[in-house]
């Protein structure tokens, strides 16, 4: 069994890698917002989801323009990617501005219940617009870097098949990492980091040593959701058909990135990501192998979540957590 | 000269009075004490002070300009600074960092610049390091420059309060029961401290204190609450001798044994 499960480890890899970056970036907005506000923002899945739409409909716009076809592919990506972030990024920021912040006072169970009526709104507004304009609610954008690139992974190791990927995933993975590793910078070297880490630890104070509290969330929501939005596009360029409720499972499985991770903290989500596409993919290519048939690929979800509960039941706080104490 | 003065300053909490009618001036320059008991009510007014809650009714003014109303960040940009009776540091980020926090306001960080990595971004980076490294020499931290905040010793921690409050650039610095806590060599530190910051940064002093010895010894105008009244106002001397006071502090009956 074990040979077999090597057979197909380069391609779980490969797989696990792209579907764990976009887990990843999502999951950092869910912990930035969380480590700022306490808050688990669930509409940040529909803004994932908007960010996608976004995306195809530019593309799709650019190819009946023709433009597509005379725009090199990746500068076409490139400012499809800068367009919907922004997009996404002011999206996130409205909905800040006017469904949490009324709230910030409030109990925090009422601004989740809000979150979560969010979601809906984004997720029905997505498919009446695009059902408005194409008839139809689930999307096929045109299809970019789609060739197969084969590894010759048995090279390495006799015991390896080799594996392939398509063009697109190398895409994913290198705009995943420099947004990872910009976001890394800008929270740990920047004015406007240090203030988002002395907001998250305690907002009062930070208030009174000039930092204006709202503008620093403001900027989260920004941040949290342009990243989002990015990698909806991502998602939409790498797997091809989108309907307005991917962001629910995407957003959830996130989420569990996140506290995989710990939440609150940005490294951590980036691993828990990392480490539950990589789970998931390797639960799909080997369950039935593993289960002698009992359980097929399908149950892959239920092989992540497992883990998950086993990590926390171990380590509550997450994997890079810190037990934090209640205020008092 | 005043630079702070408030008028009629009250607070009511749902029927319970902090603060009621308080009227004084603080000296530009001057050390200024508030102390009274427990409960009197001395947090309740720096709270007010800095934007933190808003008068029932009363005015403060600032040279000349109103602060009531204003929100905490902006009362900050005017240049009014604070530490707190608990300790409110950020204890999980670095010692240096916690006063950058404090030099928010006065740097750009231009989020264009920081995308781009504009070589101007990159010298206010420096700039910011370097005069966070500055004020904790002043106060006597720079060797801890990259500890956590919260690993400090409890005295360390007092003065990293007041290196964060001055990374504001204040013109009158609030200091809330600093030297709470404190042995007797860490006060003397913290009295030396207070002297060299009004002489060397051109400051206000306002401090609540329970440490008489320090009070008397440093103040030039001291300010005496009790169940949210002013009761007396003067130099240490005379509050020293106020009937009044003695009677605030240690129950009626005592002033009258005291004369």
């Amino acid at each position: 069994m074990l040979a077999e499960i090597l057979h197909t480890l380069p391609q779980v890899l490969i797989d696990g890698l792209a579907l764990g970056a976009i887990y990843a970036i999502v999951a950092l907005g869910y912990t930035m917002v969380y480590g700022i506000l306490e808050l688990i923002n669930f509409a940040h899945g529909e803004i994932f989801m908007t960010g996608a739409f976004i995306g195809t409909a530019i593309l799709i716009t650019l190819t009946g323009l023709g433009w597509i076809a005379v725009m090199p592919a990746l500068l076409a990506l490139l400012l499809v990617l800068v367009i919907t972030s922004v997009l996404t990024g002011f999206i996130g920021m409205g909905i800040e501005r006017i469904a949490y912040r009324p709230l910030r006072k409030a109990p925090k169970l009422i601004t989740l219940i809000t979150a979560i009526g969010v979601s809906f709104l984004l997720q029905d507004l997505v498919r009446f617009i695009t059902e408005v304009k194409r008839g139809n609610y689930i999307l096929t954008g045109p299809s970019m870097f789609t060739d197969r690139v084969e590894v010759k992974t048995s090279s390495v190791l006799s015991v390896f098949n080799d594996a392939s990927f398509k063009e697109s995933f190398i895409i994913v993975f290198v705009v995943a990492a420099i947004m990872m590793i910009t976001l890394d910078f800008f929270i740990n070297k920047t004015k406007w980091g240090t203030a988002m880490r002395a907001v998250a630890q305690d907002r009062d104070t930070s208030a009174l040593m000039g930092v204006n509290v709202n503008k620093v969330i403001g900027l989260v929501f920004f941040l949290g959701s342009a990243l989002g939005g990015a990698t909806g596009v991502l998602f939409a360029i790498q797997y091809g058909t989108i309907d307005p409720y991917i962001g629910f499972i995407l957003g959830l499985k996130a989420f569990t990135a996140a506290v995989l991770g710990g939440i609150g903290n940005i490294r951590g989500a980036m691993f828990g990501g990392i480490l539950l596409g990589v789970l998931e993919m390797f639960a799909s290519a080997n369950l039935t192998l593993m289960t002698n048939g009992v359980f097929g690929a399908e149950y892959k979800d239920v092989f992540a979540f497992a883990i998950l509960i086993l990590v926390l039941l171990f380590k509550p706080e997450g994997i890079f957590g810190k037990v934090v104490m209640e205020k008092v | 000269m005043s630079i702070l003065t408030v008028k009629n300053l009250t607070k009511r909490f749902d029927g319970l009075v902090a603060n009621q009618d308080i009227s004084f001036d603080v000296a530009k320059g001057s050390i200024t004490a508030v102390i009274g008991p427990n409960g009197a009510g001395k947090t309740t007014f720096f709270n007010m002070v800095t934007g933190v809650y808003k008068p029932t009714e009363g005015s403060i003014m600032m040279e000349g300009q109103s602060l009531v109303g204003l929100k905490p960040h902006t009362i900050s940009r005017k240049g009014i600074a604070r530490t707190f009776q608990n300790i409110r540091l950020f204890g999980s980020i670095s010692v240096l960092e916690n006063v950058m926090v404090g030099l928010h306001n006065h740097l750009k960080g231009s989020l264009l610049g920081i995308m781009l990595s504009l070589p101007s971004s990159k010298r206010e980076e420096t700039f910011a390091q370097e005069e966070a490294y500055r004020i904790l020499e002043y106060v006597g931290l720079a060797e801890f420059l990259n500890d956590e905040a919260q690993s400090l010793s409890y005295g360390a921690q007092r003065r990293l309060e007041i290196a964060r409050a001055l990374a504001t650039k204040p013109k009158i610095l609030l200091l809330d029961e600093p030297a709470a806590g404190m042995n007797p060599r860490e006060t003397k530190e913290l009295t030396d401290l207070i002297f060299k910051m009004r002489e060397e940064l051109d400051l206000t002093i306002i401090l609540i204190e329970h440490d008489m010895k320090l009070v008397m010894e440093i103040s030039e105008h001291i300010i005496v609450l009790d169940h949210g009244e002013k009761i007396a106002e003067g130099n240490p001397e005379e509050i020293r001798h106020n009937p009044k006071v003695i009677e605030a502090y240690l129950g009626t009956g005592a002033a009258s044994t005291a004369s």
